[in-house]
């Protein structure tokens, strides 16, 4: 007979979990909690390198004084991108919803629009950015306006109806915007549809048979539904806008750290930005965990 | 009367507006950037000739495809993006089947750390992270100043392997809700037929979860296919597509092209690069789009 190291059901269980799930727990440790330990001393010392590799002078708070009162572009910068993030994650979610429920309906060509419509996901913030940074060169030299209404038509348009400037600067804005929101939209409106798609059909037509107008369905039945996966989207949008490609403050981030103002500055900076990505994280989680409806 | 039947008509007639004005916005820049591809230099300068090229030429292509060493470049790069991904489902697949089946003490916590890791953004430890890797010493093992990985393809396996490379804790979060809401019958069967634990994962269990590892490996390809930030940060110098594109963008003179090159020469060339980058993805695009449209059905995110 074959000898057998004897354990309970439960310890081989718990055994086979954990030999599953260790390469995650050793990269873990490996990959991202060592170096995220070490990024919080880097951020109090000055770190220079040295032929055998790096030495570290704590230098207590400096890096972060320096970050927030010395460095002549943080403070823009950081304001700047954590505004227009957040204020671009409503319409973000907005227009994926209302994107997913124009796909949802019946039409010919329902799968070519949904092929497009996902189409940025697979081409990637970073490719897409290039290319219209491209784009803008090309306009640039060609001098050509393009589109039905050109931006300056429509800027004298509106300086002659003497709307106030911010009000005009705010359009500017939206318009410059739209194209961006379409495009980091692809993921969340997948989510939305299949959400949208598991909803039974016969609720909807006992609320019909009861009397509802299709705008009472929607808000009674459609919305609830669909809360739950409303907050796995807001999720995801945050975290996708706060790393995305076209972020000024990350690639700030990125150049301090490789020029200038050295490894220090950089972690720094990042771990001010991680803390108010983690704060507006934690108050969206908070303020719609309660209103999700959840079926059980 | 009339109303109740030109009302739907109506509606879709919006519909169809809505859906082609989003749709041109989306394939703008492809567009713009096929116009660009195809221009001879003459017509930058040329203020009536905005859409369509007056003159069309290949010339900007074959100075890309030269400039990219497109053919090697490529080869390069689908071999890295192919092992990356490959890796990259092995791990999750294994790692997202050990969260579903089995519970040990601090298991959820482990579960946590894989959400937390989707919400780091990868900027936070990318200072460490380099570092580690230019002077690795497996924590502590090898002396002094250790080995230096970077420019090596080490950093990105490890990190696919244990899956903690970009987007993998995602990738695990999906692997685990389908092993969770495969049916354990199965697995009982086969434990009742005698097969051990392993045997039954590989045998039984990993042939049965074929939609998930299709997903999983496309959006790690793709993923993988567009990374510029590991790439830049492990693999600099590298005969890369996404490399070789950075390094066109920086170029300004360039001596082959039968025309006196000014800077903004190098933008059509940079559009002709670009769409030699973007082609083979948009070509699996073509082939594969049902599997990346119905994925989100298939990951039991929705009941």
């Amino acid at each position: 007979m074959r000898r057998r190291l004897r354990l309970s059901l439960s310890a081989q269980k718990s055994l086979l979990g954990l030999l599953f799930t260790m390469p995650f727990i050793i990269g873990f440790l490996a990959f991202l909690a060592y170096p995220f330990g070490q990024s919080v001393i880097f951020s109090i010392s000055k770190l220079t390198i040295v032929p055998t590799g790096y030495v570290l002078d704590y230098v207590g708070l400096d890096n972060y004084r320096h970050v927030l009162f010395v460095d002549p572009r943080f403070r823009q910068v950081f304001v700047e991108t954590v505004v227009t993030m957040a204020a671009r994650i409503p319409v973000v979610l907005i227009f994926s919803f209302f994107a997913a429920n124009l796909l949802n309906q019946r039409f010919r060509g329902r799968t070519l629009a949904r092929v497009i419509f996902f189409l940025p996901v697979i081409l990637g913030a970073e490719i897409s950015l290039k290319m219209q940074q491209a784009d803008y060169m090309q306009q640039a030299v060609s001098f050509s306006e393009s589109g039905l209404l050109s931006m300056g038509t429509l800027q004298q348009l509106l300086t002659t109806l003497k709307l106030p400037q911010a009000f005009i600067g705010f359009i500017f804005q939206a318009i410059n915007e739209v194209p961006l929101i379409i495009r980091s939209s692809g993921i969340q409106i997948l989510i939305f549809l299949a959400a949208l798609q598991s909803i039974p059909k016969s609720l909807y037509e006992a609320a019909h048979m009861e009397g509802a107008t299709g705008w009472e369905a929607f808000w009674k039945i459609t919305f609830p539904l669909v809360s739950p996966l409303l907050l796995v989207n807001v999720v995801y949008t945050i975290v996708d806008s706060f790393t995305a490609a076209d972020n000024a403050l990350l690639e700030l981030i990125q150049n301090s750290a490789w020029s200038g103002a050295g490894f220090g500055v950089s972690t720094a900076m990042s771990w001010i930005y991680f803390a108010a990505v983690l704060a507006i994280l934690a108050v969206t989680i908070i303020l719609l965990g309660r209103r999700v409806h959840y079926e059980t | 009367m009339r109303l109740k039947k030109l009302l739907p008509k109506g509606a879709a007639l919006v519909r169809f507006g809505l859906l082609v004005g989003i749709g041109f916005i989306i394939l703008y820049p492809l567009l713009r950037q096929l116009s660009a591809a195809v221009m001879h230099p003459d017509d930058m300068y040329d203020l009536t000739v905005n859409w369509i090229p007056r003159h069309l030429t290949k010339l900007n292509f074959e100075v890309a495809w030269k400039m990219l060493d497109y053919p090697r470049a490529l080869l390069n790069t689908i071999g890295v993006t192919v092992l990356l991904s490959a890796l990259e489902l092995a791990a999750t697949m294994i790692i997202g089947y050990g969260f579903a089946r089995w519970r040990y003490p601090g298991s959820n916590l482990v579960f946590a750390l894989v959400i937390l890791s989707i919400v780091i953004p990868p900027q936070m430890v990318m200072v460490p992270l380099f570092l580690n890797f230019r002077y690795f010493d497996f924590l502590g093992l090898i002396p002094q100043p250790g080995i230096n990985l970077v420019g090596s393809f080490w950093p990105l396996v490890l990190m696919a392997l244990t899956g903690t490379a970009k987007r993998s804790g995602l990738f695990i979060f999906i692997t685990r809700n389908y092993f969770r809401g495969m049916s354990i019958s199965l697995e009982e069967a086969a434990y009742v037929d005698g097969a051990g634990h392993l045997k039954t994962f590989f045998r039984i269990m990993l042939p049965n979860a074929k939609p998930i590892a299709m997903i999983v490996f496309l959006f790690s390809f793709v993923w993988n296919w567009n990374d510029l930030f590991y790439t830049n940060l492990f693999l600099p110098g590298r005969k890369l597509l996404q490399l070789g594109l950075a390094a066109i963008n920086a170029q300004y003179n360039y001596p082959w092209a039968n025309k006196a090159m000014e800077g903004t020469y190098i933008q059509l060339v940079n559009n002709a690069g670009m769409l030699l980058y973007v082609l083979p993805v948009l070509i699996l695009y073509a082939f594969l789009q049902r599997y990346f449209i119905e994925s989100i059905e298939k990951t039991g995110l929705v009941g």
